[in-house]
């Protein structure tokens, strides 16, 4: 017997079971990730051609049905427009919070409402826009796009202000506190110091948003419609991607259902290359 | 808002005095706070200004601070007298640092803190009601416990921040850098690395570069919250070095758990104890011949 004692015969068979069972939970988890990346790598690619992306889908049944350039350039137009919308007020509500309200009554009911309004389902906003937009025709038309944006805007609001709420909490308050007592008034630091320090963490969580916006259907069915031609003039109806899915998906065309995968593959490819850029845009400065 | 003993007005734009030969123990010239209607340009202009030849003192009447109902401090007296170095003593929760954020108003920062009674930077009351704690800030400057340079800036960013941060315009920013950077007796050790991150650097040189930043907005009294006590003893004797030289220029006004440190570096020891002032005096009486027993106690190690 040593001074150190031994490990008992018990403790190590638990240890190594434990193990086992973790990495068979993981192993289980990693599943379906995997199938979903092999199917749509194996039906997508498949689908993939210069015609797919460079054609707008005609509308037939059969014979030539084109591709998605309507919906592609849609969803990048109203995605981009949702979130010129959604990502400056959430982030400016997630200063007010962090900067200057952070034990407020006002502020706590701020982060109530957000709180629920992230635990809304997208279909929600959907209807909300259609209700107050889409019926009453504002801007001349009933569906358009920039209708669409206003809906996956609200959708993207609470993921914004939330991530970038924790994001600032997380800039330490000697740093607030080296500014100011510098003799720099408040809404400098926060400008100069504060959000420079916390851009990366920004960057990435409003992409959640925006990824999470792309990928929406339900609140684009209603508002901006589908439609086969492209447009850059959001005042019209607007096809995007997940709708052209939804639609292609439903038809017994195989070449239809076949084009389905390929814009799902495309939209992924699509939240993956604004992550990158995105991610390398913010490089530069960093939190430490 | 004009001082009746400082009617020296002189011709000499500041630039000039700062510029010839880069004399960094130049006395700063003091200027008075100036009210909250006057914005950053005040501090750039630099025609018609009154110039004294030391930097003010500092005295603080009646001061008690509260922390939501917490008594912080209790009817707090003391005087920081111009050029000197004071260092404030006392166990952890005796309140000296509550007194030194006090001074500059950074006990607002903290959700609860209040504070009642008068502070005097020279004739200016910090807590009157037209002072802008902007100004009051940019008069007596701050250095950390633990070194925060701001980590998306680069070395020489950091210490012209303060300047950029204000908007301050139409002075010598690399001059002023090189300047402050001699100053904090950091410049030789980074000169050739002034567009690298300021993170980059050792926590000692980290410590010297926040002081180089604190100078370079050129305030007229430096408050220190323990700037030592998280470096190595190399890098403490450098700082302390450091701060016999600024009290050329500066009124400094230091906070320190390390008595020896106190020994070493001030002029007068003040003794805090459960938010009192127990006794103020020369650093060489305090610690040898102590008028309160327990400062003694405290200065010979029999608690704290």
């Amino acid at each position: 017997m040593t001074a150190l004692g031994q490990l008992t015969p018990r403790r190590r068979i638990t240890d190594r079971v434990m193990r086992i069972v973790l990495a068979i939970g993981t192993a289980i988890a990693l599943i379906p990730l995997i199938a979903v990346i092999y199917y749509l790598l194996s039906k997508g690619l498949g689908a993939w051609s210069i015609d797919l992306f460079t054609k707008d889908p005609t509308g037939n049944f059969l014979g030539d049905q084109g591709g998605i350039k309507s919906a592609l350039l849609g969803t990048i137009e109203m995605v981009a427009l949702a979130s010129a919308i959604a990502i400056p007020f959430g982030w400016g509500v997630a200063l007010y919070l962090v900067e200057y309200g952070r034990k407020g009554r006002f502020a706590s009911t701020v982060r109530y409402f957000v709180d629920v309004m992230t635990g809304v389902p997208s279909i929600v906003f959907g209807l909300f826009v259609y209700a107050t937009l889409v019926l009453s025709g504002w801007g001349g038309s009933s569906f358009s796009g920039w209708k669409g944006s206003v809906a996956l805007a609200l959708l993207m609001l609470p993921v914004v202000t939330r991530s970038a709420e924790v994001v600032l909490l997380l800039v330490p308050d000697a740093l607030r506190e080296a500014a100011l007592a510098l003799g720099t008034p408040r809404w400098r630091v926060t400008l100069r110091v504060v959000l420079p320090t916390a851009l990366p963490g920004l960057v990435t969580g409003s992409l959640l948003a925006v990824a999470r916006a792309a990928g929406e259907t339900a609140p684009l069915l209603f508002t901006a419609a589908a439609v086969n031609g492209t447009t850059f003039n959001l005042g019209e109806r607007m096809n995007s991607l997940p709708v052209q899915i939804y639609n292609d998906v439903q038809s017994p065309s195989d070449a239809l259902v076949q084009r389905a995968w390929g814009s799902a593959l495309a939209l992924v490819t699509l939240i993956l290359l604004t992550t990158l850029v995105a991610r390398l845009a913010s490089r530069r400065s960093r939190l430490s | 808002m004009t001082d009746p003993d400082t009617k020296t007005m002189t011709d000499d734009p500041r630039s000039t005095s700062s510029s010839d030969g880069g004399d960094a123990s130049a006395p700063a010239p003091r200027v008075p706070l100036p009210p909250r209607s006057a914005t950053s340009g005040a501090v750039s202009t630099a025609t018609d200004r009154e110039v004294l030849t030391t930097a003010p003192g500092i005295s603080v009447t009646g001061l008690d601070a509260f922390y939501g109902s917490g008594h912080a401090i209790k009817d707090v007296s003391i005087e920081y007298v111009p050029n000197k170095v004071t260092a404030m003593i006392g166990p952890s929760g005796s309140g000296k640092s509550t007194v030194l954020r006090c001074i500059n108003r950074m006990h607002e920062e903290i959700p609860g803190a209040r504070a009642t009674g008068k502070v005097m930077l020279d004739t200016d009351d910090i807590y009157g009601s037209g002072v802008d704690v902007v100004a009051v800030r940019r008069a007596i400057g701050m250095v950390f416990q633990k070194p925060n340079p701001f980590p998306t800036m680069s070395i020489f960013d950091n210490v012209a921040a303060g300047l950029k941060l204000n908007g301050i315009k139409g002075i010598n920013l690399k001059e002023r850098v090189e300047q402050s950077l001699q100053g904090a007796s950091l410049w030789d050790e980074v000169k050739d690395r002034l567009n690298e991150p300021g993170i980059g650097l050792s926590g000692g040189q980290q410590q010297r570069l926040c002081i180089a930043r604190t100078i370079a907005v050129e305030p007229q009294v430096i408050l220190m919250d323990e700037p030592c006590s998280a470096l190595d003893p190399i890098a403490t004797l450098k700082i302390e070095e450091l701060i016999s030289d600024l009290k050329q220029r500066f009124t400094i006004v230091i906070v320190t758990h390390n008595m020896q440190q106190a020994a070493r570096v001030a002029d007068t020891t003040a003794f805090f104890l459960a938010g009192e002032l127990i006794e103020h005096a020369p650093t060489a009486e305090v610690f040898t011949n102590p008028s309160d027993s327990r400062t003694e106690e405290y200065v010979t190690g029999k608690f704290g």
